[in-house]
């Protein structure tokens, strides 16, 4: 039950104005500036973009600030915020095949064509701390090669010409969009990938895990991982045709997995799909298994009980914001709720009271 | 028909470039320029959300990925012309200006236009997507196979 209760608005502003200290942090020290965010702390812009739902690295490093680094609070601000915006359309299917590959590699084949290209990344590094960035370690110039201007096919591609690998089922023309209709049950394919791409990244790995570990394993290799800028098309009715309307950074990952086959097809490997806004390749793969996880039933698996197969269980929790922003109410007033509570219990006692001498004289 | 399709490829090319570049980069080359056109605005710059799709597994259907922020603007210029910016990020006027310069771009001061803005906002993008490339290429790996000492 709530009841509205007046009171507490000097407390409210006084708090928000020490908040607004807090952020600020020792004056002594320099203010940071939204660039430097957008800049220097890529990866956190990165996520506050994906789980955010909005592709606004400007915007992400302003909720960064603004939410002195609590990044599910930052991603709120930018959900509020993109609730704010009309809405001018939709793009055409992102063409990742034409992605300028930053980073690509395959677990698979090791001689793709296009070849394995590491990128920026942290893997090979040794995690051991850079004491040098503490100082003013400014980076070195980075070595140029030649690049090839190869075409970079999928990986996928040369397993589907020989048949090895399932086909990927055209969808209908508008897929359903879980920021326009609540998002029911059971949900098709193209509603769980909306709704992974813009889980927490947490919840999306602890499920992906969940599969290695052996709840509802899928026996998934990284057919292939790669990361760029895409070009974003959208058809502009004023103009009779589709133009490019930015470009983005994607992580993409695709699995393949073991095998389907009926008594009337030959066995087939399997796929899950992860593709997310800026450079997150742990949340790409993470989406990948856990989406390969939720296709139990269109393969014809057994449901083993898992919670990664559980479609309900792991598309109602993945939201960091629905979930935070439950959590998190039951810090706020409930006194009336609690007050019944407190009467509920004394006359329980009460009673129990009453009881226990009459029945231990009995 | 084909007429209409070469200016149509033309158009789209130079309207990707002007959504695509900074908008620093456009608003100084714009300035750079003096061209002072009289136009009238069609639709004042609007900011917005355009939803992404993806495809499941790269290649089968269509899903929404999440949202882009685009600012969009149109114009009319005195002669009748009129043109349409749309641009990615939160920027009214680099709208605006993607708007003029597509409209420009269909008068006889396209050549002028073209030389002193979008030529540098080409190079400038191809230089940018070079130099990425470049560094890309000097982290591919290079194979080779150690020979096993078993026998």
């Amino acid at each position: 039950m709530y009841v509205a209760v007046k009171g507490g608005e000097r407390a409210i502003d006084n708090a928000h104005a020490w908040l607004a200290e807090e952020r600020r942090g020792d004056r002594a020290v320099l203010e940071l500036s939204v660039a430097q965010i957008r800049e220097q702390m890529t990866l956190a812009v990165n996520r506050v973009m994906a789980e955010g739902s909005l592709y606004d690295p400007d915007l992400a490093a302003l909720a960064i600030k603004q939410a002195r680094g609590d990044l599910i609070e930052a991603i709120f601000l930018i959900r509020a915020y993109r609730t704010t915006l009309p809405r001018f359309g939709a793009s055409n299917p992102i063409e990742t095949g034409d992605m300028l590959c930053e980073r690509r590699v395959s677990a698979t084949f090791k001689d793709a064509p296009g070849g394995q290209v590491l990128g920026p990344t942290f893997d090979y590094t040794h995690r051991l701390l850079d004491f040098k960035l503490a100082a003013d370690g400014e980076a070195g110039d980075v070595p140029k090669g030649t690049p090839t201007h190869d075409p970079t096919p999928h990986i996928m591609s040369f397993l589907d010409r020989e048949g090895l690998i399932q086909d990927e089922r055209a969808g209908e023309n508008t897929p359903p969009d879980l920021t326009r209709t609540p998002l029911e049950l059971p949900a098709d394919r193209a509603l769980r990938l909306q709704s992974l791409a813009r889980g927490d990244e947490g919840f999306i790995l602890g499920l992906a895990y969940s599969t290695q570990r052996g709840y509802a394993r899928n026996h998934a290799f990284v057919a292939e991982l790669r990361i760029g800028a895409v070009a974003v098309e959208m058809e502009i009715p004023e103009l009779g045709f589709a133009i490019e309307i930015g470009e983005i950074t994607l992580t993409e990952c695709e699995t393949v997995n073991q095998f389907q086959g009926s008594k009337t097809a030959p066995p087939q490997f399997t796929r899950g799909y992860g593709l997310v806004f800026g450079m997150s390749e742990r949340k790409a793969i993470s989406m990948a298994l856990v989406d390969r996880a939720l296709r139990w039933k269109e393969l014809g698996e057994d449901n083993l009980g898992a919670p990664a197969q559980d479609e309900e269980f792991v598309l109602y929790h993945s939201d960091n914001i629905q979930a935070t922003g439950f959590l998190e109410h039951i810090k706020l007033p409930h006194y009336v709720d609690f007050q019944s509570e407190l009467e509920l219990i004394r006359k329980l006692r009460r009673e129990a009271k009453e009881n226990i001498p009459r029945e231990a004289a009995e | 028909m084909t007429m209409t399709s070469d200016q149509d490829a033309a158009r789209k090319a130079w309207l990707g470039l002007l959504a695509k570049s900074p908008a620093a980069d456009v608003a100084r080359l714009w300035a750079a320029l003096q061209i002072d056109p009289s136009y009238s605005v069609l639709r004042a710059p609007e900011i917005g959300g355009v939803m992404l799709r993806g495809r499941a597994g790269a290649v089968g259907a269509a899903f929404n990925l999440g949202e882009m922020t685009v600012t969009r603007a149109s114009v009319k210029l005195a002669d009748g012309v009129v043109g349409h910016g749309y641009v990615q990020g939160r920027g009214k006027s680099h709208a605006l200006t993607a708007a003029l310069v597509d409209a420009l771009m269909q008068t006889g001061a396209a050549g002028a236009v073209d030389a002193g803005l979008l030529a540098p906002l080409r190079a400038a993008m191809a230089a940018r997507k070079a130099d990425r490339a470049a560094k890309a290429a000097a982290t591919k790996v290079d194979f080779f196979t150690m020979v096993r000492g078993e026998d």
